[in-house]
């Protein structure tokens, strides 16, 4: 069991983004998505000025363009859904190499991939240079209600657990030659199911009582004190400061 | 199912936002009430099974698959305040850690998959439950109420992208593939549900949440043989439900008109805010001049079309008017159904 707590989704260093306190990061990365998501699709320039901005970050985290490119695989169903668009799409129609697409449909394709990449972009970044239990710390610091953030907390604790539990039935599964294939396989996975939650929430309760009978009291004792000082906040505001600075700036001239 | 950044208009991600901290906020305290000081960790185990139960793919029809949703599931096993928690922090987690789902777009995710399916699967788990007592039945209204959930959630998908999406798609071209899809997926998700909620039920029915009445009452035997039949057991029961009952009345009471209120305020007051300006779609139509092409639906004249820029109606009272006439459809209906359990009570 000692070996299944590298998470893949964090990468260790120790550069300028890896030191910078979670709740700075975390503040950030929201702002900057805000930034994103209010820009016109038009603004084609802006977009570029974005992702050279994230390039930056990347850079500067040594965080390697493959694992970037292997962590964007969550974006697949959306670009498949946008690469539709322009064939789906009301309103005019324009002919490009012998088929017919949409104007409204490659403008909306347009605007959902660059955002979603832009997006799913800045979480990959803060994850990759986070650790997940200190992102958490960083919510509560940001307020999030405490009780939301230590459920999160026992969430990630459990998720390597219970995950290694369906892997050990899936392989038992498996090795006595079980496919699924249709829907009458169904009842099969619904058991496991059923079997993996009375395992897991057996499992809950046994934790719950060690937990209180080493004087647990309903909230997690904080180990370290992470505030932040005004520099690094400015060091982690220049993510959505500049995007928001270049925004503003173009919105002046047009 | 996961919305990414940039498919709602940044007013209905807003909008949304401010709903799903609502009902995040509203979850919070009744979740206290159905797992007292195990709350944190339990419900953090229970997000972790259902973060993992969505990774369970099964086969829907030939070629496609699909996966749980686990709204209807977390619901029926925990409770839906803890199943509505549950689905959030899974939610936070797979956009903040895996990406999965935009920052922005949090809120109408929380809505759609924590709030909308949880809320329908225990509606309508416990219109089924009320008409008929048993195991059985608890499984029966398991598969009725996942079935249920998931294309409740596609229509509310739905019904935000009507209110805002980014893609030029008729609306009803998006609830007819959305329905489609959703109702298959959700046959898959009501057996499932159903399977997995009777094995638990088979080996520990204490866990679920929804069968709690089911428990045999205990049956103290004395040394003569003598059976004192449950009768403390069931006392204990009722001095417990009936606070219970009690208190969710009055919780209901200061509910009802802060929602109403709150419903208010976003319909009215939100709504100039989310069509002060032309929309993408409609800047573009306008900058390439085929507005006058656009062809409205058959209601294109009456006076809520468009939300009141025709009809001569402000934009704020056109949406008033359609959050009192959702609220009217909704309470009679919930009026309706409870007549008739009290009836079915009574007789």
């Amino acid at each position: 069991m000692g070996a299944g707590h590298h998470h893949r989704l964090h990468l260790p260093g120790d550069s300028l983004v890896h030191r910078l306190p979670p709740q700075c990061k975390l503040a950030a990365v929201v702002c900057f998505a805000l930034v994103v998501v209010a820009t016109p699709r038009e603004w084609f320039g802006l977009f570029a000025g974005y992702g050279a901005l994230l390039a930056a970050v990347a850079v500067i985290a040594r965080v390697p363009p493959g694992f970037l490119l292997r962590r964007m695989a969550v974006e697949v169903p959306f670009v498949l859904f946008a690469v539709a668009l322009p064939f789906v799409g009301s309103g005019e129609r324009t002919p490009f190499l012998g088929l017919s697409l949409s104007v409204a449909g490659l403008w909306a394709a347009w605007n959902i991939l660059v955002k979603a990449t832009l997006g799913v972009l800045a979480s990959v970044l803060l994850a990759a240079t986070t650790d997940p239990r200190m992102i958490l710390l960083g919510a509560q610091r940001l307020r999030l209600p405490s009780l939301l953030v230590q459920i999160a907390m026992f969430m990630l604790r459990y998720l390597d657990v219970i995950l290694a539990e369906m892997r050990r039935m899936r392989v038992a599964r498996e090795s006595r030659g079980f496919a699924a294939r249709d829907v009458r396989h169904i009842p099969v996975i619904a058991r496991s199911a059923g079997a993996l939650f009375i395992r897991s929430y057996e499992r809950g309760e046994r934790v719950h009582l060690a937990m209180l009978s080493r004087g647990y009291t309903g909230s997690m004792p904080v180990l370290a004190d992470e505030s932040a000082s005004s520099r690094q906040w400015l060091t982690a505001g220049m993510l959505p400061g500049v995007a928001l600075a270049a925004l503003l700036g173009v919105w002046g001239l047009a | 199912m996961h919305v990414p950044d940039g498919f709602f208009t940044p007013a209905v991600s807003l909008s949304a936002g401010v709903v799903a901290a609502a009902g995040v906020a509203v979850a919070l305290r009744g979740a206290r009430r159905e797992l007292d000081d195990r709350t944190a960790p339990m419900a953090g185990l229970v997000a972790a099974f259902v973060f993992a139960v969505q990774m369970l793919n099964f086969p829907v029809a030939a070629g496609t698959s699909g996966h749980l949703l686990g709204g209807a599931l977390a619901a029926i096993l925990v409770g839906p305040y803890t199943a509505v928690l549950c689905i959030a922090v899974v939610l936070l987690v797979q956009g903040f850690f895996f990406a999965d789902g935009g920052l922005t777009a949090l809120g109408v995710n929380i809505t759609l998959m924590g709030i909308v399916s949880v809320l329908v699967a225990w509606a309508v788990f416990r219109l089924v439950t009320r008409s008929a007592r048993g195991r059985g039945a608890v499984v029966a209204a398991s598969f009725a109420a996942a079935l249920i959930s998931v294309p409740a959630t596609a229509l509310g998908f739905t019904l935000l992208f009507w209110l805002g999406g980014t893609a030029p798609v008729a609306v009803g071209t998006v609830a007819a593939a959305m329905g489609g899809v959703h109702t298959l997926i959700g046959i898959g998700e009501g057996l499932i549900t159903a399977v997995t909620v009777s094995t638990v039920l088979a080996v520990r029915p204490d866990l679920v949440y929804g069968a709690r009445g089911l428990a045999a009452p205990l049956v103290l035997r004395g040394p003569g043989g003598q059976e004192s039949e449950a009768g403390d057991a069931e006392d204990a029961g009722d001095a417990v439900s009936v606070p219970a009952q009690a208190t969710s009345r009055r919780r209901l009471g200061w509910f009802a008109p802060a929602a109403i209120a709150l419903t208010a305020v976003l319909a009215g007051g939100v709504s100039f805010y989310a069509s002060a300006s032309p929309d993408g779609l409609e800047r573009v139509a306008e900058d390439k001049g085929f507005a006058d092409r656009a062809t409205d639906h058959a209601l294109g004249d009456q006076p809520l079309a468009d939300y009141g820029e025709q009809g001569g109606l402000p934009v704020g009272v056109a949406g008033l008017i359609g959050a009192g006439v959702t609220l009217a459809v909704g309470g009679g209906l919930f009026a309706a159904v409870r007549r008739r359990t009290r009836e079915g009570v009574a007789a």
